[in-house]
């Protein structure tokens, strides 16, 4: 199964992505950005359809949809009237829509499948390295940026007495899960990603009781689900980012079954 | 003067200012309560005082950036972390970016927890923890910032009586280190027993020391039309207050 090189780098972009989402995931879940994570990934659809049409790289076409995605939610929740999770829903909505259009046009490769569920065996060595560079600042900025999330986590409105900016924290949060989201999309796709991000987050968040536990149980329980995914998808024969996703939601399922036990 | 301001004005919104002039200066080693109703401008004022809310006009001379111990609800319960996790928090603001929080930093969060009586409870996690001692915790996360101010959000409201014995005693303790306390309550009574109090309802109603400041009229200016109870010599003793602002 490791002989190929397709499988070798499968296995590597699955485990480097598991370490970013995984402690990334905690820190969506304690900020309460679940609905952010899903909704960034989605709505990026219409960077990635262009960029398979004009043939250039996809990491380039979801760095673009993502900015897109992000300067449409701002302008639209200026609007009082439509106020925060609203103006996501309709940018995401909208972006989503326009990119299956985009996507089942006749002059569209047929690539829609695997922008939408992601490609693990299709990834060159390039590839692997610019996911790998991402993956790895982003668990480098979450490190330095550990004190400002968990201050503005634990109380926001006493966070800035201790120096801290809960507003930049958020931004900063939102940066690194786009950055991530860019990363993991080639591999586990637009649909897909989210489940890497937040299953073994929750999974982690229920099984370990302090916070440095449970960044690192997340990070294993993420590029364990890679790799068991993987393993399944080249046993079974079945598409390999539905297969992480998969085993993720499995991890996360066996997890909660655990009741919560508190460190008195 | 450790904390003073000069006819600060300012707010949430444009043309409504929450803090209508207000003035005072309190000194090192003294403790000032903060009285007034919910909605009074008790929380605005702190938040003008951390920098965190612009405000239109006035001063303000601080000596130092201030200790802030929110109400306990700020605090979420769901959030992994230890008591000492917490205390160890005030040490955030000293850390630079790069650097883990120093040893002594770590030691400062044990003597912190010691001091407001929850040594044998720093590695307990925070959401198990009873109201009051979670009021303590936050107020050992400002011991640790060491600054010669703190503002207090209602640290006594709804708190245990052990844990209430136990903050006022550091209280006292604080002032004899020269600390400047600002505490914010409802509770006129307790508001009495500090060298200074500051009366606010949507401006400045009196500032003072409480033996001339609080007459009937100031409370009544205070509380409006919520309930003042008078005692045989006609001087108010306690103003009824229903800490969720429903009506009576």
């Amino acid at each position: 199964m490791l002989s190929s090189g397709i499988m070798q780098r499968a296995f590597l972009e699955a485990i480097v992505l598991g370490l970013a989402c995984g402690p990334l995931g905690v820190w969506i879940l304690l900020l309460r950005r679940a609905y952010a994570a899903e909704s960034l990934s989605h709505a990026m659809l219409p960077g990635l359809v262009i960029a398979a049409l004009a043939g250039i790289p996809l990491l380039l076409g979801a760095a673009g949809g993502v900015l897109v995605a992000a300067a449409g939610i701002a302008l639209v929740a200026r609007d009082a009237r439509a106020g925060g999770d609203i103006g996501v829903a309709v940018v995401v909505s909208g972006l989503f829509g326009l990119g299956g259009i985009l996507a089942l046009s006749p002059d569209t490769p047929p690539r829609l499948g695997e922008l939408l569920f992601g490609d693990l065996l299709g990834l060159t060595n390039g590839d692997l390295l610019a996911a790998a560079a991402l993956a790895l600042g982003v668990l480098a900025a979450l490190a330095v940026a550990y004190r400002p999330l968990a201050a503005t986590a634990f109380a926001r409105h006493s966070a800035r007495s201790l120096g801290v900016r809960p507003a930049r924290t958020d931004l900063a949060l939102l940066v690194l899960l786009a950055l991530t989201t860019v990363a993991a999309v080639q591999g586990l796709g637009n649909l897909l990603l989210v489940a890497l991000i937040l299953a073994p987050a929750a999974t982690a968040l229920n099984l370990a009781t302090r916070l440095p536990a449970i960044l690192a149980l997340a990070a294993a329980l993420a590029a364990l689900a890679g790799v068991a995914g993987l393993v399944v998808s080249y046993q079974l024969d079945i598409a390999a980012g539905a297969s992480v996703a998969l085993a993720a939601v499995i991890v996360a399922s066996f997890g909660l079954l655990k009741p919560k036990l508190d460190m008195a | 003067m450790n904390v003073a301001a000069t006819d600060l004005r300012g707010g949430y919104a444009r043309g409504s200012d929450v803090l209508g002039g207000v003035t005072f200066a309190v000194a090192p080693g003294e403790i000032a309560a903060v009285l007034g109703p919910n909605g009074g401008g008790k929380t605005t004022l702190f938040r003008a005082l951390l920098g965190e809310l612009p405000y239109r006009t006035g001063a303000v001379t601080l000596a130092g950036r201030p200790a802030y111990v929110p109400q306990t609800d700020d605090a979420r319960l769901d959030f992994p972390v230890s008591a000492h996790d917490v205390a160890l928090m005030g040490a955030y603001g000293r850390t630079p970016w790069y650097r883990r929080v120093a040893r002594a930093d770590r030691e400062r969060a044990d003597a912190a927890l010691a001091r407001v009586g929850l040594a044998d409870r720093a590695q307990a996690r925070f959401g198990t923890l009873s109201g009051g001692q979670r009021q303590r915790v936050l107020i050992a996360r400002a011991l640790v910032q060491d600054s010669p101010v703190l503002l207090l959000d209602e640290p006594l409201s709804g708190v245990d009586r052990p844990s209430a014995v136990q903050i006022e005693r550091l209280f006292g303790e604080l002032q004899a280190e020269g600390r400047t306390l600002l505490v914010a309550t409802h509770d006129v009574g307790q508001a009495r027993a500090w060298p200074r109090v500051l009366c606010l309802n949507h401006g400045p109603v009196a500032f003072g020391a409480p033996a001339e400041t609080l007459t009937t009229a100031v409370l009544r200016a205070t509380y409006g039309d919520e309930l003042v109870v008078l005692d045989g010599a006609g001087q108010a003793v306690t103003v009824s207050h229903h800490h969720h602002g429903h009506a009576h």
